[in-house]
C-alpha cells in the first residue's frame, strides 16, 4: 500500500471562497438560532461582511499566480479578476435582495412551500416579512461560482457548477408576487439545468477517457493533462470532439447561449427580480470564466476545430437574443432576451485567442454586470398595488411621472445599445478589436449587424417612456430604499466612469490576462 | 493667444451651459432661454477669436491639442482643426445662437421643460462642435454617435406631427450606418497599426482590398448622415416633424458631418478606394440632385419640402467633393457654409409661418403676403438664395461646383446644371402658392397671421440674411481659409487640378 500523501493547500489563496462557503453555513447556523426579528439584519450584514472580506482577500491575493489543493484550484490572474468581480456584483445584488422598502416584506415569501393561490398565500402576499434564507443560500451560490472560476480540474467545476446551480434553482421560487410563475420557472430551471448538468458530466467522462494512454502520464480530468492530451494522446479524435461538445453544452446552458437558451426568459420573468439580477451579472460572470478557462487553457491545441463551431454559436446567439428581443411586450422577458444577445458577444471575445480577447472579455463582463443590476434595480421600482409593473404598455409617459428614474433607465439603455460615452460602447470596442484583429471579421460583422437589430427594442422602451403621454395605468415609480438607491448608484456610476474612463480597469483586465497551466 | 486650447473649450463650455440651464427651475423658462443664449454668444466671441488667430498659409491641421484619453486603445482626445472645420464650426457658432432666439416660444407649446429644450440646443451644440474638432478617428465616432441623443429627444420630445416615428426613425438610420462605421473604425485600427491618430492613419499604407471595405463602412455611414439618394428617407421625416429651430440645425449643421467625413477621413485615409468608388458616387450625387428636386417640386408641406431641397443641395456637394478638382471641392465646402446659412434661414422663416398658421401645409396658405409682407419677403429671400440666385453666397458656391466637375466630367456637369432649373420650379412655385396670389379668407381669421415679424425674429433674419449677401459678393475671406485645406486633400487623394490651357482639358479628363 502507497502512502497517503495529503496535497498541500495554500489556504491564503483559498480564502476567499473558504470565507463565502463559511459565512453561508454561518447562515444556516443564524437560521436556526437567531430570533426571526433579529435574522434579517444578521443575515444581511452577515452576507455583506463575508462579501467584503473575500473581495479584501482577493486584493491582498492579486499577485497570486499558483496552483494548490491537489492541483485542483488555479489562483491566477482571470481567477482573481473574475473573483473579484462576481463579488463587486454580488455585493449590489446582496443590497437589492435585503431591499424591504419597496414591498411590505420584501420581495421574497416567507414560506415557499405554501401552494400558490391559497388563502395561506394570499394572506403571504399581504405582506408577512419574508424568509431569510434567501441570504445563505445567495452565500452559497456566490462561494460555488469563486469555485466555478478557480477550478483547474473538470471534476472540481463540476462540483462548483452544483454548489451555485442549487441555491439558484431555490432563489428563483422564491418570489412573493406571481408566485405560479416563480414556481414554473424555478421547476424549468431546475429540470434543463439537470440536463446540462448530466451533459457536462459526460463529457467529463469522454475526455477523461481520451487523456489515458499517453506515454508517462496518467489519465486525469486536469487541465495540464488536457492540454497535453489534445496533441500527444493516441485515443480517437472522436472522443476529444465528443467531450468538447458536451462541456460545451453544460457551459453554454448557464451562458445562456443559443440553442440552450430557452429558460432565460421564462426563468428571468418568473424569479424575483433582485435574483434576476444577480444571475443575470454573476452567473454569467462565472459561466464566461468557466468558458474562458476551458478553452484557453484545456483544449487551446484544438482551437482549429471547435473555432468555426463556437462561431457559428455566437453568431446564432446574437441572432436569437437581438431579433426575439424585438417582439417583447415584458421588461423583464426583453432584458432576458438582451442578455441572450449578450452573450453572443461575449463568445466573440472567448473566440478571440489572444491576451487582449481575453482581457476585452473580462472588461465586458464587468461592465454589463454593472449595467445589468442597475436595470433590474429600476424595474423593481416601477411597481404599482399588484406589485411590479412589467407590462411595457404599463412604462408609456413614465418620463412624466418620474423623471428622474425615466433618465437612469435611457441611459443603461443607450449603454446596452452601444452608445459612446457608456461602458457599453467601451465593452464592444474590447471585444470586436481582438476578433477583427484574430481575423474573425465574420464574427463583427455580425456582432455589429445585430447590435442594429437590438437597438430597436431598447428604443421603443426610450420611446415609450418618453414619447408617449401617461395613462391611466402608469404607475408610478417608489422611492427606493437607501439600499436599492445604493445598488442603482454604483450600477449607473459604474457604466457612466467605465464609459468615459476605462482605462483604468482595462489595464488591470490586462495585468490579469494570464492563464496558469 | 494661438496657444489658448480653443477647441477642446469650445466643446466643453455649451455642455458646461447646458448643465446649468437645466438645473435652472422649470418655473423660470424665461432665464433658462436667457442663460442659454448668453452661454451660446459666448460661444460665438470665442470662435470669432479662434477665426482670426487662425493662419491661412500656416499648417494644415492648426489649434492642435492631445490628452491622454485610453492608453491600452491609443485613443485619445485629439483635437485640430483645418480650414474645412474651422469654417463649420464658425458656421455652428453663428446658427446655434440664432436657433435659440428663433425658438424662443417653440418649447412652450409642447406642455414639456423649457429649460431642458434649451439645455437639449446646448448638448447638441457642444456635440457638434466636438465632431467637427476632432483629429482622433475613435474620439470622431464618439462624437459621431453622441450628436444622436440630443437631437433624438428635441424631434421626439419637442416635434409636430409623427414625432415619435420621426426620431425613432432618424435614430435608426444613423445608428446602422454608426456601426458600420465601427467595424471600420475596429478595423482601421487594427491594419493601421492599433492607433488612432487621424495623422499617423493617413500615413498607413493599406491594401487594395480592405482599404474599400474600410472606405465603404466610412462611407455608408457618411452618406446616411448628409444624405445622400437613396439613404435619404429618413430625412423627410425628421425634418418635418422636427421643431424649426432644430430642423435648422439638423439640416443646416448636423448633415454636413457626412460630407465633412468624406472630406475629412474617406478620401485622405482610403485614397485609392475614394477614386474606385468615385464614379458611384458622382452617381448617387447626380441622383440625388435631379430626384429630390422633383420629390420636392410635389410636396404640399413646406418643411418636408425645405427638406428634399436639402437633399438636393447633398447631391451638388458629393458631386463636388467627387470630381476631385480643387474648385469643386472648395466649391463643395462654401456650399456646406451657405446652404448652412440659406437652408438654415429657410427653415427658420418656414418655423415663422408656421407658429403663425398652426400648419405646415401649404395648401392652407395663399396670399400670405398681403398679411404680413416682410415675413414673406423674407422668406422670398431665403428662397433665391436657396435656388443660388446669383449675388447670394449659394451661387458662387454652386458655380464653383459646376465649373470644377465641368472641367473633369462634363455629363455629370450638365446634368446637375439641370438641377438648377428644377430648383427655380420648386423654390418659385412654394413662393407663389404661400404668400402670392389672392389672399386665402381662412388664413385671415387667424390672429397671429396678422402679427409680422417682431423685433426678436428680425435680429434672427438680419445677420442670415446680411452674410448671405456678403458672402455672395464677397467670399474671399471664406475661400482663403478653405483652399489649402481642399488642396491638401486633393493632393492626399493624389489628384491635381487640370491645368488651365486650352486643349488640355481633354487630356485631363481622361
Amino acid at each position: 500500500m502507497t502512502e497517503l500523501k495529503l496535497p498541500s493547500i495554500d489556504y491564503a489563496a483559498l480564502a476567499p471562497i473558504l470565507i463565502m462557503l463559511g459565512a453561508a453555513l454561518l447562515g444556516v447556523l443564524i437560521e436556526a438560532f437567531v430570533p426571526r426579528k433579529q435574522r434579517r439584519l444578521a443575515q444581511l450584514s452577515l452576507g455583506l461582511l463575508a462579501v467584503l472580506a473575500a473581495l479584501v482577500m482577493v486584493i491582498v491575493n492579486s499577485g497570486d499566480r499558483l496552483i494548490t489543493a491537489g492541483g485542483a484550484i488555479a489562483v491566477d490572474g482571470p481567477t482573481l479578476f473574475l473573483q473579484g468581480a462576481i463579488l463587486v456584483l454580488a455585493a449590489m445584488a446582496l443590497l437589492l435582495i435585503g431591499e424591504r422598502s419597496v414591498e411590505r416584506g420584501g420581495a421574497f415569501v416567507a414560506q415557499a412551500a405554501v401552494t400558490a393561490e391559497s388563502a395561506d398565500d394570499r394572506r403571504q402576499a399581504e405582506g408577512s416579512n419574508g424568509a431569510t434564507e434567501v441570504y445563505p443560500l445567495t452565500s452559497f451560490a456566490i462561494g460555488g461560482m469563486l469555485i466555478f472560476v478557480a477550478a483547474n480540474d473538470l471534476l472540481t467545476m463540476f462540483i462548483a457548477l452544483e454548489v451555485f446551480s442549487l441555491p439558484l434553482y431555490l432563489l428563483c421560487a422564491l418570489a412573493r408576487r406571481r408566485r405560479l410563475l416563480s414556481q414554473e420557472a424555478a421547476m424549468k430551471y431546475f429540470l434543463l439545468g439537470a440536463y446540462a448538468s448530466a451533459f457536462f458530466l459526460f463529457g467529463v467522462a469522454l475526455v477523461y477517457g481520451f487523456t489515458s494512454g499517453i506515454p508517462g502520464r496518467s489519465a486525469g480530468v486536469d487541465f495540464a493533462t488536457i492540454h497535453a492530451a489534445v496533441t500527444e494522446s493516441p485515443a480517437s479524435e472522436v472522443l476529444l470532439f465528443g467531450g468538447v461538445a458536451l462541456l460545451a453544452i453544460g457551459l453554454l446552458f448557464k451562458a445562456a447561449a443559443a440553442p440552450f437558451h430557452v429558460w432565460t426568459p421564462d426563468v428571468y420573468q418568473g424569479a424575483p427580480t433582485p435574483v434576476t439580477g444577480f444571475m443575470a451579472a454573476c452567473t454569467k460572470v462565472a459561466a464566461f470564466g468557466a468558458l474562458l478557462r476551458v478553452f484557453h487553457v484545456a483544449f487551446s491545441g484544438a482551437a482549429w476545430d471547435f473555432t468555426p463551431v463556437l462561431g457559428a454559436v455566437a453568431v446564432l446567439t446574437m441572432l436569437v437574443g437581438a431579433v426575439l428581443a424585438v417582439t417583447q411586450t415584458d421588461i423583464k422577458r426583453l432584458l432576458a432576451y438582451s442578455s441572450i444577445a449578450n452573450a453572443g458577444y461575449l463568445l466573440v471575445g472567448v473566440l478571440a485567442p489572444s491576451k487582449d480577447g481575453l482581457s476585452g472579455t473580462m472588461f465586458y463582463l464587468v461592465a454589463y454586470g454593472f449595467s445589468v443590476l442597475a436595470a433590474f434595480a429600476v424595474v423593481t421600482l416601477v411597481r404599482d398595488a399588484d406589485g411590479e409593473a412589467t407590462h411595457l404598455s404599463r412604462w408609456a409617459g413614465l418620463g412624466r411621472r418620474s423623471p428622474f428614474f425615466a433618465a437612469i433607465f435611457t441611459f443603461i439603455l443607450l449603454a446596452f445599445a452601444g452608445i459612446p460615452l457608456t461602458s457599453g460602447f467601451m465593452s464592444k470596442f474590447a471585444i470586436f478589436a481582438p476578433a477583427l484583429d484574430a481575423g474573425q471579421a465574420w464574427l463583427v460583422v455580425a456582432g455589429v449587424l445585430t447590435s442594429m437589430v437590438l437597438a430597436f427594442p431598447y428604443l421603443r422602451v426610450v420611446v415609450m417612456m418618453w414619447l408617449s403621454e401617461p395613462g391611466e395605468s402608469t404607475p408610478t415609480v417608489t422611492v427606493p430604499g437607501g439600499l436599492t438607491s445604493a445598488a442603482l448608484t454604483i450600477g449607473v456610476l459604474a457604466t457612466l466612469v467605465l464609459g468615459v474612463v476605462p482605462g483604468p480597469l482595462l489595464d488591470l483586465a490586462n495585468g490579469a490576462a494570464e492563464f496558469v497551466r | 493667444m494661438s496657444n489658448f486650447p480653443f477647441l477642446s473649450v469650445l466643446t466643453v463650455a455649451p455642455l458646461v451651459g447646458a448643465l446649468v440651464v437645466a438645473l435652472l427651475p422649470r418655473r423660470r423658462p424665461d432665464l433658462a432661454k436667457q442663460v442659454a443664449l448668453g452661454w451660446s454668444l459666448l460661444v460665438l466671441v470665442l470662435s470669432v477669436v479662434m477665426w482670426v488667430a487662425f493662419k491661412t498659409d500656416g499648417d494644415r491641421l492648426q489649434f492642435r491639442e492631445s490628452y491622454t484619453w485610453i492608453p491600452q486603445w491609443d485613443a485619445r482626445f485629439t483635437f485640430a482643426a483645418d480650414g474645412i472645420a474651422l469654417v463649420m464650426l464658425m458656421l455652428i457658432a453663428v446658427l446655434v445662437p440664432l436657433v435659440i432666439l428663433a425658438s424662443w416660444h417653440d418649447a412652450e407649446s409642447s406642455k414639456r421643460s423649457v429649460p431642458v429644450y434649451f439645455a437639449l440646443l446646448l448638448i447638441l451644440e457642444s456635440t457638434m462642435i466636438g465632431v467637427f474638432a476632432a483629429a482622433d478617428v475613435f474620439l470622431f465616432y464618439v462624437f459621431f454617435e453622441v450628436m444622436l441623443v440630443p437631437m433624438y429627444f428635441l424631434i421626439g420630445s419637442y416635434g409636430g406631427h409623427q414625432r415619435q416615428y420621426a426620431a425613432v426613425k432618424f435614430f435608426l438610420y444613423s445608428l446602422v450606418g454608426g456601426l458600420f462605421m465601427l467595424a471600420a473604425v475596429i478595423g482601421l485600427w487594427v491594419v493601421g497599426g492599433k492607433t488612432f491618430d487621424w495623422q499617423a492613419l493617413t500615413q498607413v499604407d493599406i491594401s487594395t482590398g480592405t482599404e474599400r471595405w474600410l472606405f465603404l463602412g466610412f462611407f455608408l455611414a457618411f452618406a446616411i448622415k448628409a444624405p445622400f439618394f437613396p439613404f435619404h428617407t429618413w430625412l423627410p421625416d425628421a425634418g418635418g416633424a422636427a421643431p424649426a429651430g432644430a430642423a435648422a440645425l439638423l439640416v443646416g449643421v448636423l448633415d454636413k458631418v457626412g460630407t465633412f467625413g468624406i472630406l475629412r477621413y474617406c478620401l485622405p485615409l482610403f485614397p485609392e478606394a475614394s477614386k474606385w468608388f468615385a464614379p458611384w458616387a458622382l452617381a448617387l450625387g447626380v441622383i440625388g440632385i435631379i430626384y429630390a428636386a422633383l420629390l420636392a417640386v410635389g410636396q404640399n408641406d413646406l418643411k418636408r419640402l425645405v427638406s428634399y431641397t436639402s437633399i438636393a443641395h447633398f447631391g451638388f456637394i458629393g458631386v463636388g467633393i467627387f470630381a476631385f478638382t480643387t474648385q469643386a471641392g472648395t466649391g463643395a465646402v462654401l456650399y456646406m457654409l451657405n446652404h448652412g446659412l440659406a437652408t438654415g434661414l429657410l427653415f427658420l422663416v418656414v418655423g415663422m409661418l408656421v407658429a403663425r398658421r398652426g400648419s405646415a401645409l401649404i395648401s392652407d396658405f395663399g396670399g400670405a403676403g398681403k398679411l404680413v409682407p416682410l415675413l414673406a419677403g423674407v422668406l422670398f429671400f431665403a428662397g433665391l438664395a436657396s435656388l443660388a440666385l446669383p449675388g447670394t453666397a449659394p451661387f458662387v458656391s454652386e458655380f464653383l461646383v459646376l465649373i470644377g466637375t465641368f472641367t473633369v466630367n462634363k455629363p455629370v456637369a450638365v446634368i446637375a446644371t439641370l438641377g438648377i432649373i428644377l430648383a427655380a420650379a420648386y423654390v418659385l412655385w412654394m413662393v407663389q402658392r404661400t404668400t402670392q396670389g389672392t389672399l386665402n379668407p381662412a388664413l385671415a381669421e387667424i390672429e397671429p397671421m396678422r402679427r409680422d415679424l417682431n423685433l426678436r425674429e428680425k435680429v434672427v433674419v438680419a445677420p442670415l440674411i446680411a452674410l448671405i449677401v456678403l458672402l455672395g459678393f464677397y467670399p474671399k475671406p471664406v475661400t482663403d481659409v478653405i483652399n489649402p485645406a481642399v488642396r491638401a486633400t486633393m493632393e492626399d487623394v493624389g489628384r491635381t487640378d487640370p491645368a488651365p490651357e486650352v486643349g488640355s482639358i481633354q487630356e485631363a479628363a481622361k
